[in-house]
């Protein structure tokens, strides 16, 4: 276990660097980019003074000596300033990181949550009206563009019937609020889109759990528990589930990626305060050094997520462990 | 054939004949601007409204269908291509080769495709052709790594260690033996793929980071609606329904197809 653990730790260095690499020449590929956004609107602007400013932003060095450059500053978890306002990029993405965990980890537990309960109980009553409904249901979820059930939700809910906020994630009274008051607030921000995100995720965990439950209820062992006349309950809740759900891990582990940085859509509409909010804000606006830390820090978390997700499913399925 | 296959495939003929047909089915030129008549509620007129600067949303949306439509196809092609070609190349010769082209699949597994392509747009420019290169060239890591488990099993058939025996080349192997026998997954993976780029072209559409004006795009009617959630519900509710349409005609059609190709399934009906 110690070793195969060791093992995808060290496997882990070559695809983070593969990332910055990439990703540092995409945001390189148009020429002057920062420089020739921000100063070239200005006819007044002299070439020397862009210069000047390219210079100051190290940009007019070649860009294998500017990736050596970050690289260097990134072994000591430097991932410099921003060029928009001079702050250090890390603190900007360790404000913006709990919004967005608390928005995506919740809609995660509910999608998860509904996504078995749903998944399991069609594969117990397959091809039964409640079946095709519940499919149907989540279906819908899937086909429906999350940005657009967002707008409409907040024309409903925010516009019409004014019971809910539609963006950010406190209202403007905040500070004023008791502590309860406080996170009934924030509970209040977070309904439409924890709502709306869980939705549009429901239908792939359904299937799966659906499928393998099916597989499951086709086991030689599964007529075994039968023969010995144990109740259909039992059949289900206890033996057939428990082997289902299992895979679900490598799905959890699958569905971070999307977590951190591309969720960017759903919280421009909602202006929520978070990575996705950050990364986008970055990118049309050339700022190099956020744009770095973001894909950075995001893939890291993701690469950990994975691993810790195979750590767990090897530890409780131990045919993998000795692969 | 299932029900599923059958209704989406009538739904996606559907719109495509409101695509190729666009220029009969309305009388309005989608450029066509007429300031006296901004923000006109659903008429007989104008049936789905007008926009904030008086041009007909249902002309709009019809042409739109076009632009969606063919960045969805185009891109999945590309996309389609890459990957095939890219697993079998990695399935087939396995090796360092493999070994090096599954750990580049990992890597832009990891960073979140929205986000590459936003990056993408931004630094290249948005136009309908960048649009539909980008989400091309950004999407073939999931059908790459299918194809590459299909012909990972299927090299160890005894029809393809006939064919080497024969004598036959690589290339027809490959292309002939193995690549024409994963069709299957190829096919599903290409209906989920279009409605996929369609939600991508529209979000991005609807930030302004994709197909730009006066071309209309389903995301861009969106974009210019969701300035008037208080006053005007019809240009937010008619392109979100045809995105929503067009997504899940090629969603049924892909499911359907899957549930027709699974062999178990098809023993459980």
């Amino acid at each position: 276990m110690k070793r195969y653990i060791l093992k995808r730790l060290f496997l882990l260095i070559p695809i983070l660097f593969g990332i910055t690499i990439i990703t540092f020449f995409i945001i390189h590929l148009t020429p002057g980019g920062f420089t020739t956004v921000n100063m070239q609107m200005d006819i007044r602007t002299s070439p020397d003074s862009i210069a000047r400013l390219k210079s100051l932003y190290g940009l007019d060095k070649p860009i294998h000596i500017r990736y050596l450059d970050w690289l260097k500053r990134f072994i000591f978890f430097d991932f410099g300033n921003s060029f928009l306002d001079g702050r250090q990029v890390i603190k900007k993405v360790l404000e913006r990181l709990p919004a967005t965990l608390l928005l995506n980890i919740s809609a995660l537990v509910l999608e998860f949550l509904f996504g078995i309960i749903i998944g399991v109980t069609c594969a117990v009553k397959r091809n039964s009206i409640y079946d095709t409904g519940m499919t149907f249901f989540t279906f819908l979820g899937y086909s429906i563009p999350a940005f657009w059930l967002a707008l409409i939700l907040m024309m409903i809910f925010g516009v019409k019937l004014n019971l809910l906020p539609i963006s950010g994630i406190k209202s403007v009274n905040f500070d004023f609020l008791s502590s309860s008051e406080k996170v009934m607030d924030i509970l209040k921000h977070m309904i439409l889109p924890v709502f709306i995100s869980a939705f549009s995720g429901l239908a792939y965990i359904s299937r799966y759990v659906k499928n393998n439950m099916v597989e499951t209820l086709n086991q030689q062992y599964i007529k075994a528990a039968y023969a010995k006349g144990l109740s259909e309950n039992t059949i289900y809740y206890k033996s057939a589930l428990k082997n289902s759900i299992l895979p679900i891990i490598t799905l959890l582990g699958l569905s971070l990626p999307g977590l951190i940085g591309g969720s960017f859509i759903f919280e421009t509409i909602f202006a929520w305060p978070g990575m996705g909010r950050l990364a986008y804000e970055a990118a049309i606006n050339f700022d190099y050094p956020v744009i770095m830390g973001v894909v950075t820090m995001s893939a890291f978390l993701t690469l950990l997520g994975n691993l810790l997700a195979d750590i767990s499913y090897a530890f409780i399925d131990p045919r993998i462990r000795y692969k | 054939m299932n029900k599923m296959i059958l209704s989406g495939l009538i739904l996606i003929i559907f719109l495509f004949s409101i695509a190729l047909f666009a220029p009969f089915i309305t009388k309005y030129d989608y450029k066509e601007q007429n300031i006296n008549l901004r923000l006109q509620p659903p008429s007989k007129e104008h049936l789905f409204g007008t926009d904030e600067l008086g041009r007909d949303v249902y002309t709009r949306m019809v042409y739109g269908a076009r632009i969606s439509m063919s960045v969805g196809i185009i891109a999945v092609l590309i996309s389609t291509i890459l990957g095939v070609l890219i697993g079998a190349i990695s399935g087939y010769f396995g090796g360092i080769l493999d070994n090096i082209i599954m750990r580049i699949v990992d890597i832009v597994l990891t960073i979140p495709v929205l986000f590459l392509i936003l990056m993408l747009i931004v630094y290249l420019g948005p136009s309908i052709f960048n649009i539909m290169v980008i989400i091309g060239l950004t999407s073939w890591t999931d059908i790459a790594r299918i194809i590459r488990a299909e012909i990972l099993s299927l090299k160890k058939q005894p029809f393809v260690e006939a064919a080497k025996l024969m004598g036959l080349k690589k290339r027809t192997i490959i292309f002939k033996y193995l690549i024409l026998n994963t069709l299957g997954p190829v096919i599903v993976y290409m209906t989920f793929g279009v409605s996929g780029a369609i939600l991508v072209e529209s979000g991005l559409s609807f930030l302004g980071l994709g197909v730009q004006p006066p071309y209309p795009s389903w995301g861009n009617i969106l974009m210019s609606g969701k300035d008037y959630i208080h006053s005007a519900w019809w240009l937010i509710t008619f392109p979100g329904i045809a995105i929503f349409l067009a997504v899940f005609s090629f969603n049924l059609l892909g499911e359907g197809i899957r549930d027709y190709l699974n062999p178990k399934l098809r023993n459980e009906r």
